[in-house]
């Protein structure tokens, strides 16, 4: 391929290469995001293209592998285009059928179609499912059309014609006033004014500078940049041009994760092809700017997520955040001006240029702009990731797109913000998602990680949970984080297994302020939020652990007992065949009792006890009745006494 | 080098553009607990314990003064209700690994920390990392390190550098507010068995 050297090249290219695709050409696109592979997509790949040979449709059908659609619960995702029909939870045994009958004779193959749990209806185009309709896909959409493997995918779809505009016609200072016009924060976590560091930047003293793409996402369940750097690195690289171009760096990185390797892997290739092109190297279009792009591979600290220990891993040494007062903008790595933003965030800026601060600041809220992507994971109907302006309700996101509360459970609470964030209950299901709502409310907006939980989740549990991870997590340079969360952790822990004390809550509170005012980062600033928060909407769920060693929602295991209720026992011998410590005794006609020495609280009798006797129950801060008298065991059925 | 006016606890202090907080305190004779901080040393920011209140603009916040640069006018509190409310949770935090450090103690003493307040771990190391920097900074040895993180995190000698530098040296031990005993216990260690491609190498 030869270099493009203008904006009018560029065009040239784009106009050429869309006159050679045919809009009404089959194609077939699978979604190959890290998550449909783990269920299969690989497979289902090879298969169509083993197919598509077999039935002689090679000139007729184009294949194309793409990032991550977004609905992983039901991946893997096949659209067909341009009909947009839609199938889900692909098998390689599917393909054949699919080839033959929906590519060759056009017809819909019912059993592969969403069905609306909602209405029972069959639906065939992916944009009429409710999980597609609900959101507002700016960024993330384009995944779906891209191979992040071609960069001609990407210029199709107008891809780097934001770039031109800005070499062409912008000053880097109009460029930047774009930015903070449009009001972009942070998508990491911080929600601090891109446009805003930028300028701080830009107005740094130094000729070298540097930009810097944080791609070490590390929150539990969160995997938004990972789909995007996979799916589409395009638009994250030219978002980074586009922000060297404006506080005048010439070189850039790109900090990412070593446990995602197909990120890696395509933001390579990415940066390979955009230099082959002329899109990336010294004189990018003809414009006499120089940009080069570097991949650092992160070594799986999560703190290296926080930008100053960001900085110091890329420098080659032990991922610690800096206490410097100076903001990293100003002097960051190798002490010169760098700007760090996330891989959203910077996958953002070419749509605000391309659009306009104007088009871009009609979505969200006052405060907020844009749009916003999260993943929906836990106890919700659908997985996935989603993309929403900012200002929707929660409880849109959890019931409209989320598809709600999968077993007829319900709903408790919602975390928001990754293990810092905080966990946000029932009654504030009405707030809409902005990064001050987020805090104002006591959790926070983070890098989108949303993590659902159902009236079985122990709320002290959960904050043990979080504050384990960080314990792990935590660098261990400063004493309020390491020595504070050894301690927090340590308590939490004793609470949850019944060893609470008077006085606990008071303690995990004073060190959660040595934590907050104290600490060096913003990691351990954070760390006590999963505490304090818990404890802001669910106390009484501390309170019943400590006072009454009662775990309401029947989930700490050092504080439940299973117990078979005599007068449900219907001797039906299933808990007693499968309790796996034999703690079961009884027989046929014989009433079933747990011995509680030997229970190992499993739950195996809870779960296979079936329903229509739901003689197993699960039962905390009350002594376990006494076994009934082993002559009263027997079961007398009326049917047979006659 | 300009001359930066600053107050603290009510006293005019004159400091030098680039100096921290601590140092324009410690020039004019205010003094503010440390267990990181080393003249000889870059600031750590470490031990959080020379947190003091800074007002500026009408703002008041904690910051920690071995870092923090002094700027025009700002007012500092080297000891506040929060101040010392804070100091005594960093030194029970720290006590329950170092219970018998004379440092610890005497800074218990002064700000009512109650030895006893959390279940005793003793490490002996308090992870000022007095001796990492030092040996790395000052000696540019770097025959101690720490390795590992969070509260895993310990110091551990790097027995190829120790036992080439250390026997002759042994400058980072009355730097240890611990009274040196894990870097001693640490560095005796590493010596007594020492990999046995150095055993080779010392037996020539």
């Amino acid at each position: 391929m030869p270099r493009i050297n203008s904006p009018a090249e560029l065009e040239a290219f784009r106009r050429n290469l869309l006159s050679e695709r045919d809009p009404n050409k089959t194609c077939i696109t699978l979604c190959s995001g890290s998550a449909c592979h783990a269920s299969g997509s690989r497979e289902v790949a090879a298969s169509i293209q083993e197919e598509i040979q077999k039935q002689g449709l090679n000139a007729e059908v184009e294949f194309r592998r793409t990032g991550c659609h977004g609905f992983c619960e039901r991946g893997p995702i096949i659209v067909i285009r341009p009909e947009e029909i839609c199938y889900f939870q692909i098998k390689p045994e599917d393909v054949p059928e699919i080839v033959s009958e929906t590519i060759k004779e056009k017809k819909v193959i019912e059993r592969l179609l969403y069905t609306d749990p909602a209405t029972n209806e069959k639906i065939v185009h992916e944009s009429d499912i409710p999980f597609y309709k609900n959101q507002g896909r700016i960024v993330f959409g384009s995944n779906v059309s891209v191979d992040p493997k071609n960069i001609d995918d990407y210029l199709a779809i107008g891809g780097y014609s934001a770039l031109a505009k800005v070499l062409s016609g912008m000053t880097p200072d109009q460029v930047l006033q774009e930015v903070k016009k449009a009001n972009l924060r942070g998508r990491g976590g911080g929600g601090f004014p891109a446009g805003t560091k930028w300028e701080g930047s830009r107005n740094a003293p130094g000729d070298v500078k540097y930009v810097i793409v944080n791609a070490d996402e590390g929150d539990p369940g969160a995997y938004m940049d990972r789909s995007l750097l996979e799916g589409n690195p395009h638009s994250v690289l030219e978002g980074l041009t586009i922000g060297a171009y404006a506080i005048g760096s010439h070189e850039g990185y790109i900090y990412v994760r070593q446990e995602y390797p197909l990120a890696v892997e395509n933001v390579n290739i990415a940066i390979q092809q955009a230099e082959e092109f002329g899109l990336l190297g010294k004189n990018i279009l003809g414009s006499g700017f120089d940009f080069i792009v570097k991949v650092h591979r992160g070594a799986g600290a999560f703190v290296c997520g926080e930008s100053t220990a960001l900085m110091t891993a890329l420098e080659g040494r032990a991922g610690e955040p800096r206490p410097k007062y100076v903001r990293s903008n100003v002097v960051g790595l190798w002490g010169r001006p760098s700007v760090l933003n996330n891989v959203e965030t910077w996958a953002n800026v070419p749509l605000i240029i391309n659009n306009g601060a104007d088009w871009f600041t009609q979505f969200g809220t006052d405060t907020s702009k844009g749009t916003k992507i999260f993943s929906l994971v836990g106890k919700i109907t659908n997985t996935g990731l989603v993309e929403v302006p900012m200002g929707t309700p929660l409880r849109d996101i959890i019931y409209k797109i989320g598809g709600g509360i999968p077993g007829g459970k319900k709903f408790k609470a919602v975390q928001t913000g990754g293990p810092s964030g905080g966990c946000l209950p029932e009654e504030l299901l009405d707030l809409p998602v902005g990064f001050d709502e987020l805090t104002k409310a006591g959790s926070m907006m983070g890098s989108g990680g949303m993590i659902i939980m159902d009236e079985d989740t122990c709320m002290v549990d959960i904050a043990r949970y979080f504050l384990e991870f960080l314990t792990e997590e935590s660098c261990g340079k400063c004493v309020p984080c390491r020595e504070g969360m050894r301690q927090m952790l340590k308590i939490l822990t004793n609470i949850t297994k019944g060893k609470g004390k008077e006085g606990d809550i008071e303690l995990l509170e004073q060190l959660s302020e040595t934590a907050i005012e104290a600490a060096l980062c913003a990691l351990g600033k954070s760390s006590p939020n999963p505490f304090l928060s818990t404890l802001q909407h669910f106390r009484e769920e501390y309170e019943a652990h400590i006072k009454e060693k009662r775990c309401p929602a029947l989930s700490c295991k050092e504080l439940i007992s299973y117990y078979i209720d005599p007068d449900k026992c219907q001797a039906c011998m299933n808990c007693l065949r499968k309790c796996p410590s034999e703690a079961i005794t009884g027989g046929k006609r014989q009433i079933h009792v747990i011995d509680q020495e030997k229970c190992t609280k499993c739950g195996t009798c809870f779960e296979v006890c079936p329903s229509r006797f739901a003689a197993a129950k699960k039962i905390s801060g009350e002594p376990v009745p006494p076994p009934i008298p082993e002559e009263a065991r027997t079961i007398v059925r009326k049917s047979k006494e006659k | 080098m300009n001359e930066i006016l600053l107050k603290i606890d009510g006293k005019e202090v004159k400091a030098k553009e680039g100096m921290t907080v601590l140092e324009a305190a410690r020039s004019a004779g205010i003094s503010i607990p440390t267990l990181c901080h080393h003249e000889k040393l870059e600031p750590y920011g470490a031990c959080r314990l020379c947190i003091v209140e800074v007002e500026s603009r009408g703002w008041t916040r904690i910051v920690v003064s071995c870092v923090y640069p002094v700027e025009k006018n700002i007012i500092v509190r080297t000891r506040s209700e929060k101040v010392d409310r804070i100091r005594k949770m960093i030194l029970e935090l720290q006590l329950a690994h170092a219970p018998d450090s004379f440092i610890l103690q005497d800074l218990a003493k002064e700000y009512g920390a109650d030895r006893d307040r959390f279940e005793k771990e003793p490490s002996f190391c308090i992870h000022c990392g007095l001796c990492v920097r030092y040996c790395a900074e000052v000696k540019k040895k770097n025959a101690v390190g720490f390795v590992d993180r969070g509260i895993r995190k310990e110091i551990s000698f790097i027995p190829e550098i120790a036992s080439k530098e250390c026997w002759n040296c042994k400058e980072c031990f009355p730097l240890c507010p611990t009274e040196a005993l894990q870097a001693a216990y640490v560095l005796m260690e590493a010596l007594i068995s020492p990999p046995p491609s150095l055993k080779r190498e010392a037996e020539k």
